[in-house]
């Protein structure tokens, strides 16, 4: 090799006929999760829109009655949809000032140690299987709650919030402490200039500026509880009633497909009725996300 | 031996009426000049002049950037490298040194050896004589012979820089790129890497982008003054220095502005 | 109107955050203690190594716990090359910012969809249209892809932390871009690929959802001979032993919990452990 050397060829062909595969590879890994969304949809409509040749779609998303066995079968959802509904709520409405609060707690008052030791627990919640949180909440949570309001089973629509409303706060927490250490330090700063208290500073300017990470955690909050499966179909009671209070058993969307699907006859009706289910889910799930990701981006 | 002055007048880099835009940011209009083979071309300017943009689109790093556009040709011995030329055949001819030192966080030798791998030279004994002949031609050599294999990063700054100067002679380039190269360092370093600029330009032709106009003064051959995207002037840089021919190279240099 | 001095209510106001806080971690911590206390003096080779007896009320738990190392080991091989890749393609290629979007889109509700419906998806298409029936191949697919998101986005936050100077230095040597990616690159976000890849592993290891109707047995004689075969897992495991059995000794089922819990927190350490040494070795 000399530094003057003869002129080189120049070619335009591609290198190697490797590096061409690794490419096409990348970019068809790139592009199959826009697939797999595709045919989540494709297949839970594929097995679940039979339902709708016997059912007409107002009776399943409006009928009162869940009798998916008996003769003739009754495959109306409501029971099951304000079943995750109140759960839910349940469940949002202990998470989220909770939630919001630890967010602040650790991102704006702890001392930096602490900091990272209230993170590090919040993550472990995070790592816990549901079913492990199901089962505690089976022998420890349940008989709490029947004890506490002295009622016949505590398996009910409350233990089910406040496991759930638990098992949410890692990404309420998460999403929060995101949103409040992405305003500048200079807000806090000014304020504190101007004489605030650090509360003051936290609640007047910090707060405001990180609202739509607020909005955001609440939602995703809401996706992540409404789509949990093992804890809550383990201490909820299961009862397929439409619920008026907390303290009754109550049977969510989720707890019904992951119960009802072992004995489910494929290609019957009621096979049909629970990927109608998951259509349910799959959509709400759908409008959840994108309404979070429509608020964390707006902010940037 | 070829020596510069035998080869001083062969164009080896063509610009012909070149301009350069990112989205509606026009960065550089209508430039056209010759780089000689073998010379040390010194261009200054105030910053948003164009200089980096320039040196950018000689080795094409400018495609990465999905607002550019350019029109116009640019030759080197020749052949248009826009049209006729893969990309990894002209960055290899072409090398670059940029602002900040920026070794790989891999030894000394692994550093100088990443483009020889790069174009599949593989061998030990070919890849040592590699390094060892660049890291001499960046005179570096002495420096660092006996800790080869500890960590680039671990280098000074003015070290690292002509480690990355080293790292670009491995794959045997034509034409240099120095895009400020002593912006980051101290005036002792600096003179290290003038002193091997110095060198280099016996067998490599040299693009110096600088903000700097003494060192312009003292290393280049010729001299290019950029101002808002044009060029203004482009002579020996004795006479751009003494007598520039324009009102606004003057002021420049006299340090009126920029 | 009454004004109350400003720092009393910071002071409230730190209490009440400070109350809050420790409403989460309390809890936490309660769960771990009981889990450790009730579940330690099951915990013993035996029970690790030895198949389930007497309809699952005595025995051990070696099947499940191999079957979700299985699947552990299955959902890496599936979900591990298509993350990665799909990674470099939005961090390093992917130009077209409205089609990128999409993309995110896509990935983000992926992340979203509920356990169960993953489950109910791996059925329709692993289990039945394309006939692999309950098998560890259906539910690693179907383990796979929920964790795609969870890999995909750790492995692009990884990319982003290495300097563009990187990527420059080694195209203007000469490299192509995959060349570049391969060597200038991928080295450097390894670590943080590593740690997210474990923090997905751990988490698909403790799903119960998803595998409930793609692979999981409530009971088998013998281990998985084959991926078409179906296994035990060690999650369902504990909901059979918890919900479906009658009488079984608390003991076995806080062991199980315990178990499966130390699996995944072993996970997560690891993950941790790299991340922390990582950082500390970084040098740019």
């Amino acid at each position: 090799m000399d530094f003057v050397g003869l002129p080189v060829p120049y070619t335009m062909k591609p290198r190697r006929i490797s590096e061409f595969l690794i490419e096409s590879a990348i970019f068809l890994a790139g592009t199959i999760s826009i697939l797999f969304v595709v045919l989540i949809f494709i297949f839970l409509a594929k097995e679940g829109f039979a339902l709708f040749r016997t059912v007409s779609l107002w009776d399943f998303l409006a009928g009162k009655d869940w009798y998916p066995i008996s003769y003739p079968p009754r495959f109306g959802a409501l029971p099951l949809i304000l079943g995750s509904v109140w759960v839910t709520l349940g469940a949002i409405l202990i998470s989220v000032p909770i939630g919001v609060a630890c967010a602040v707690y650790i991102a704006e008052v702890a001392p930096h140690w602490l900091r990272e030791i209230l993170k590090a627990s919040v993550e472990f919640l995070a790592a816990i299987p549901s079913i492990v949180l199901g089962f505690i909440g089976l022998v420890t949570l349940v008989p709490l709650v029947q004890s506490l309001f002295n009622i016949s089973t505590g398996l009910t629509a409350l233990a089910g919030s406040l496991m759930l409303g638990f098992m949410a706060m890692p990404t309420i927490v998460s999403i929060m402490e995101d949103a409040l250490t992405a305003v500048p330090r200079s807000y806090r700063e000014g304020a504190l200039a101007l004489g605030a208290t650090h509360w003051q500073a936290i609640w007047r300017v910090v707060m405001p500026a990180a609202s739509s990470g607020v909005i955001a955690a609440v939602m995703l909050g809401i996706g992540r509880v409404i789509g949990e499966t093992m804890a809550v179909m383990m201490i909820t009671g299961n009862a397929a009633r439409i619920p008026t209070t907390l303290l009754q058993p109550v049977r969510t969307m989720t707890a019904t497909i992951a119960a009802e699907m072992g004995e489910a006859v494929q290609g019957s009706p009621h096979y049909a009725s629970l990927f109608a289910i998951g259509i349910v889910l799959f959509v709400i799930t759908f409008i959840i996300n994108l309404t979070a990701d429509f608020f964390l981006h707006r902010e940037k | 031996m070829v020596t510069p002055e035998m080869k001083i007048c062969r164009p080896k880099v063509t610009v012909k009426d070149l301009s350069v835009s990112y989205g509606r940011l026009e960065s550089l209009r209508h430039v056209s000049f010759e780089v000689n083979e073998f010379e040390i071309l010194g261009v200054i300017g105030p910053a948003a002049s164009g200089k980096t943009s320039l040196l950018r689109t000689f080795n094409r790093l400018n495609d990465e950037n999905p607002a550019f556009q350019k029109t116009g040709k640019i030759l080197l011995d020749g052949v248009d490298i826009y049209e006729k030329m893969d990309l990894p055949t002209l960055r290899k001819k072409i090398g670059m040194i940029f602002a900040l030192p920026a070794p790989l966080p891999l030894s000394i030798f692994d550093n100088i050896a990443y483009g020889p791998r790069l174009h599949n030279v593989w061998k030990t004994s070919e890849l040592e004589a590699i390094v060892e002949k660049s890291l001499r031609a960046a005179f570096l050599w002495e420096e660092v012979k006996d800790r080869l294999k500890t960590p680039a990063m671990k280098l000074s700054g003015g070290q690292q820089q002509r480690l990355c100067i080293a790292r670009s002679l491995a794959v045997e380039p034509e034409v240099i790129l120095f895009d400020e190269p002593c912006s980051g360092l101290d005036p002792i370093a600096t003179a290290h890497v003038e002193e091997a600029m110095q060198e280099l330009k016996a067998k490599y032709t040299i693009i110096l982008v600088t903000n700097n106009t003494k060192q312009a003064a003292r290393v280049s051959d010729r001299t290019a003054f950029f101002l808002m995207g044009e060029l203004v002037e482009i002579d020996r840089t004795q006479k751009i220095f003494t007598v520039p021919q324009d009102k606004r190279t003057e002021d420049y240099i006299s340090g009126r502005f920029g | 109107m009454i004004r109350i001095n400003p720092r009393i209510t910071e002071k409230l106001a730190f209490a009440f955050l400070f109350f809050s806080t420790l409403l989460i971690l309390v809890p936490v911590f309660l769960i771990l203690v009981l889990i450790f206390k009730d579940g330690l003096p099951a915990l013993s080779w035996e029970f690790l190594a030895s198949y389930p007896r007497l309809g699952m009320r005595a025995g051990g738990i070696f099947p499940a716990l191999l079957g979700t190392v299985y699947l552990a080991a299955g959902t890496l091989v599936f979900s591990l090359p298509i993350g990665i890749l799909g990674a470099i393609y939005l961090s390093e290629y992917a130009k077209d910012h409205g089609f990128k979007r999409v993309v995110e889109v896509a990935i983000i509700n992926l992340a979203g969809v509920p356990s169960v419906v993953y489950g109910l998806f791996g059925l329709g298409l692993f289990v039945i249209f394309l006939k692999f029936g309950a098998s560890l191949l259906a539910g690693s697919l179907t383990l796979g892809i929920m964790s795609l998101p969870v890999i995909i986005t750790s492995t692009r936050e990884a990319l982003g932390t290495v300097p563009k100077s990187f990527r420059e230095v080694s195209l203007a040597l000469g490299a192509t871009k995959w060349q570049t990616i391969r060597r200038a690159v991928l080295p450097n976000a390894l670590p943080g690929i590593l740690t997210g890849t474990i923090l997905a592993l751990s988490r698909a290891a403790g799903e119960t959802a998803p595998i409930l109707f793609t692979v999981a047995a409530f009971y088998l004689p013998k281990l998985p001979q084959s991926i078409f075969d179906q296994a035990m897992a060690l999650p369902y495991h504990l909901y059979v032993i918890s919900t479906q059995v009658p009488n079984v000794k608390l003991s076995i089922q806080y062991g199980t919990a315990l178990v499966l819990i130390l699996l995944v927190l072993a996970m997560n350490i690891v993950a941790i452990v790299i991340r922390a040494r990582f950082r500390k070795r970084k040098l740019w």
